[in-house]
């Protein structure tokens, strides 16, 4: 129940041992945000709600047992936050390692290539190798969409593209079946998305999309950047408009 | 329905009993309907007459207990038990209803199986028929509710149940009388009570039996935990594989409710509590809460991130109790009995009574009910009997997908919480497995990390991708292909899934891997270095010619 | 193109989409009783076609892809026709330890199917269980929802083989 910030009360917490003051409707993330920590993250994305599923926010908060997200634990008074300690890198690089190892991830031939958030992670975390056992299965291309391609083996289910779909867009065109490993983004009734009924094309999906799974047809490697400043940009006028 | 007039449902139908002195109680539990008792009880009926007793005289009840010796049959004349019962022995049987001397097969009574059993929860299982609410009431049932709505304060129930030291059932046994109170406390408005009976742990079904064998007593402890916290409406969450314990839990509601001792203004006090079935549709990860309430609300069964926890932010965001069905059932005897009678059980933190279901390689599968704090040791060896046939005792497994392999060395580690967390297990909802010489401890963990991979919901990263890994890891292993470094990476996966995944089943789901590396090591490192599976199930062995799965 | 807002009729003209309609009329149509509408279409009709998946997704207006995303998460959901009989045999631990994989592997073998899978003569489906709740019966199997105790790969095969094809079920049924 987020509160707004009419009655949100001003707390004090520190991050990596230095203070500062956040508002209680305020996530760890934002405090770390407004310090210059920046924290890494693929499934959180502002303008969107979160679910804290990609776990590389993770932060060590003082009293707790296990690490917690920080895109969805939200400041308290007195908190102690450290960011960045070795075993959290450790298990960033090894959350890296399972998501490289999971699809197919050939950065050489991808539209995204120099644009793509995992990448971007892999070498900031300081990723090197995959040393587990590649899962990749073999997924069919969905091209069947005039203006849009999907590409499920670079898909991360980061569901970016399913919440902007509903959230913003507000045709839930898109959902994930399945579940565990075989858990896949889809269109509709699971057919090919150009059949789709309920696509508008806004081709909102493809822009937030933090990986070379979601990318416009006609571009090759390393050609597809990403626009997102929409994101933000709808929310804030929507919320003017209100 | 006021006090006396429950009174008088109680003496009406306990007379009814005594001019019933030749009565048969059928099990009709899960595991002597699988071996016809329920044919059992239709011959019997069909035959009544001629055997000198009525059709009502043919009581159809719930679980006994000993479910290896189904189907077992209960006359009320002698008392005795009568177990591997057949449809032919129905004619020897209503013999035996009058006294008359028969060649049936007893059941010995006296022995610990029996003996030592402490029930609570199952007081009634195996003597009720669960489909009538005045056999219910004639056991004492609902007289608690009365006797709460009418004469004591919400809080006071709250008390009594914090001093009774009950814990929750399901698994993580957080104190019961906590969680009522924070939903006492939260703010907003309907509230809900959930009851979480999609009991998925895989070798387990004691919810199951509660649910189907006195569906009443998780109705009236409900209703108190309803009142206690302030709630209006409440659900119980049935998995699709217990179409039985919903028909049972269906008439159940409608019976009480035509009683008044569920809809509006329960028996004249003023409170209103109402209760709706949930039916799951196959999915382990619906037992964890916010997974349930997910699929509850009609999604797919996805946790979320707590908190906020339901007893803040549950059902559509209104606070929201959810216990396990033996902790509700536990509620209605505590409030009756006291909670020092309560607390008077148990050891340390764990107070009461546990149900366990006693599997695997034992003489004396089923269900039993025991005082918390009892040994592994006396349950494996006194209530179970020992191992079945030649067997040797290697390893029992408690707490299911998320607990552990406890070794013979560790077998006097009394039963609790606390004790058997110690151990890298857990207690589990009451799933106990116990093995012999004949499983490999590989071929069991990689049994259940493909149990929860296939559980995993898919959502967070490291459960997902993890689970497979693991469970690729330990295939590895199991058929001969690891190396020492394969051990070593499955050391650190268990690690990181443990203290990042999203949920319960993430997090817990390396225990038995753990436990089989902390007290198996020998037999895992038996497959990597020397390739052989001492027990000779794994694929390894298979290639030298050896007995396949034994 | 499909009119997305109009309310659609049941997929057929068949009668039982009347049980269909009264599960939806019991949760008052709201999106939240999804999972119930399909438990109601699956008991009725075996299984969640396409026709029935945009049925339920237009009566109840809950997003195509929504629908389908619960339909494939739950495991007893089935998208597929089943065969005649369904033979589920348990895997859950306490079978598992006592051998049921042995089970799985015979009845494989000997009707050529996989778990999931039908037979061409749609006689019987395998399908797999984790836990039908009779663990002390281990291991079992359920054969149209009976409950089979103690079995070994002859015996469960040898029910199996004996099943009645088509007419005599429907018989049986009456
Ligand atoms: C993966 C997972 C599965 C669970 N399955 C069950 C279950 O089948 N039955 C149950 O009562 N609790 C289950 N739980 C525990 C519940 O989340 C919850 O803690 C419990 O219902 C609370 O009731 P209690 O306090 O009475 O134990 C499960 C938890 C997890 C993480
Ligand atoms: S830990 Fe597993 S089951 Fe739990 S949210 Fe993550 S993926 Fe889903
Ligand atoms: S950004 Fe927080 S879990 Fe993904
Ligand atoms: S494990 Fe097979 S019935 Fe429980």
């Amino acid at each position: 129940m987020p509160e707004s910030s009419i009655t949100a009360e001003v707390v004090t917490l520190a991050i990596n041992g230095r203070e500062t003051g956040a508002r209680t409707n305020e996530t760890i993330m934002d405090a770390a945000a407004e310090m210059g920590i920046a924290l890494p993250a693929l499934c959180h994305i502002s303008g969107l709600s979160d679910v804290g599923s990609c776990r590389l926010c993770m932060v060590e908060i003082e009293g707790n047992p296990r690490p917690q997200p920080a895109c969805v634990t939200r400041v308290q008074e007195g908190m102690q936050v450290r960011t960045h300690t070795p075993k959290l890198q450790q298990y960033r690089r090894e959350i890296l390692e399972m998501l490289f190892a999971e699809r197919n991830h050939v950065c050489a031939v991808c539209v995204s290539n120099g644009n793509c958030d995992l990448q971007d992670l892999a070498v900031e975390c300081g990723m090197q190798c995959v040393s587990l056992p590649y899962l990749s299965p073999q997924l069919a291309l969905d091209a069947s969409h005039p203006r849009f391609v999907l590409d499920p083996n670079r898909c991360i289910l980061c569901t970016r593209c399913v919440r902007v779909c509903d959230e913003i867009e507000g045709a839930h065109t898109w959902d994930v079946s399945g579940r565990g490993v075989d858990a896949r983004v889809v269109t509709d009734l699971g057919a090919p998305w150009g059949e789709s009924d309920t696509c508008t094309g806004c081709g909102k999906c493809v822009h937030v999309c933090p990986t070379g799974a979601l990318f416009e047809k006609g571009v090759s490697v390393a050609e597809m950047k990403k626009r997102r400043q929409f994101l933000p940009y709808l929310t804030v006028m929507r919320e003017v408009r209100k | 329905m006021n006090r006396e007039e429950l009174e008088e449902m109680a003496r009406t139908e306990r007379e009814a009993c005594s001019r019933r002195p030749r009565c048969i109680r059928v099990c009709t539990g899960t595991g002597c309907i699988s071996a016809q008792s329920d044919r059992l009880a239709a011959a019997l009926r069909e035959r009544a007459a001629a055997g000198g007793i009525t059709p009502d005289d043919v009581l159809e009840v719930g679980c006994m207990g000993l479910c290896a010796c189904g189907p077992l049959v209960q006359t009320e004349c002698s008392g005795n038990v009568y177990q591997n019962v057949r449809i032919e022995d129905a004619d020897e049987l209503l013999k035996a209803a009058q006294g008359e001397e028969t060649s049936l097969q007893r059941c010995n009574t006296g022995m610990p199986f029996f003996t030592r059993q402490k029930k609570i929860v199952l007081e009634n299982a195996g003597r009720i028929d669960p489909e009538r609410i005045e056999s219910y009431v004639s056991n004492q049932g609902y007289h608690a509710l009365l006797d709460v709505l009418h004469n004591l304060r919400p809080a006071q129930v709250i008390e009594i149940i914090t001093a009774s030291g009950l814990r929750g059932r399901g698994g993580a046994g957080y104190p019961t009388g906590l969680k009522w109170a924070t939903v006492a406390k939260a703010a907003g408005t309907p509230k809900y009570v959930i009851c979480n009976g999609d009991e998925g742990d895989p070798g387990a079904f004691m919810d199951r039996s509660v649910m189907e064998d006195d569906p009443h007593r998780v109705l009236e402890g409900m209703t108190l935990g309803a009142w206690a916290v302030g709630a209006s409406q409440g659900i119980v969450y049935v998995r699709a594989e217990y179409p039985r314990a919903l028909k049972r839990l269906k008439t159940a509601i409608s019976r009480a409710e035509r009683h008044n001792l569920l809809g509006t203004n329960i028996a004249g006090s003023g409170f209103s509590f109402s209760i709706e079935l949930r039916v799951g549709a196959g999915a382990f990860v619906c037992g964890e809460e916010t997974a349930l309430i997910a699929s509850i609300q009609g999604g797919r069964g996805t946790p979320r991130p707590r908190p906020p926890y339901p007893a803040q932010a549950g059902l559509w965001n209104c606070p929201t109790l959810i216990n396990n069905v033996e902790t509700w059932a536990s509620v209605p005897a505590i409030l009756r009995s006291g909670s020092e009678w309560y607390a008077s059980m148990g050891v340390g933190k764990s107070r009461g009574t546990k149900v366990f279901c006693l599997t695997g390689a034992v003489c004396n599968t089923g269900l039993i009910e025991v005082e918390i704090g009892k040994t592994l040791r006396e349950i494996v060896f006194d209530i179970g009997g020992g191992i079945r046939g030649s067997g040797t005792f290697k390893a029992v497994q408690t707490g299911g997908p998320s607990g552990g392999c406890i070794p013979e060395e560790l077998l006097d580690t009394p039963v609790d919480y606390e004790s058997l967390r110690s151990l890298g297990s857990i207690m589990g909802s009451g799933g106990m497995i116990v093995m012999d010489q004949h499983s490999c401890m590989v071929d069991v963990a990689r049994y259940f990390m493909e149990f929860c991979k296939s559980e995993s919901c898919g959502k967070c990263i490291p459960c997902r991708a993890g689970t497979a890994e693991m469970a690729l890891l330990l295939r590895k292993i199991a058929e001969g292909l690891a190396d020492a470094a394969d051990v070593q990476r499955l050391e650190r996966l268990c690690e990181m899934v443990q203290e990042t995944s999203l949920c319960g089943l993430g997090q817990s789901a390396p225990n038995p891997v753990r436990s089989t590396l902390r007290y198996f090591r020998d037999e895992v490192m038996a497959h990597v270095l020397e390739k052989r599976c001492p027990a000779g199930v794994c694929p390894i062995t298979r290639q030298k010619g050896e007995p396949t799965h034994a | 193109m499909r009119d997305l807002l109009a309310v659609p009729p049941p997929p057929t003209e068949d009668k039982r989409w009347r049980i269909v309609e009264a599960a939806m009329r019991r949760g008052a149509y709201s999106p939240n009783c999804l999972i119930e509408t399909l438990h109601a279409v699956q008991e009725t009709f075996g299984c969640l076609d396409e026709a029935s998946l945009r049925f339920c997704a237009g009566r109840l207006r809950v997003p195509l892809s929504k629908v389908y995303g619960v339909a494939t998460f739950y495991h007893h959901f089935q998208l597929k026709p089943q065969g005649r009989h369904t033979c589920v045999v348990c895997l859950g631990t306490a079978c598992y330890i006592r051998n049921s994989p042995r089970l799985l592997k015979a009845v494989t073998q000997e009707f050529g199917i996989e778990e999931g899978q039908t037979t061409e003569d749609k006689n019987l489906s395998l399908l797999t269980a984790r836990c039908v709740g009779a663990c002390s019966l281990a291991p079992v199997a359920l054969l149209d929802g009976q409950t089979l105790p103690g079995q070994t790969p002859e015996s469960l095969i040898e029910r199996l083989k004996a099943l009645p094809a088509e007419e005599t079920k429907r018989e049986a049924e009456k």
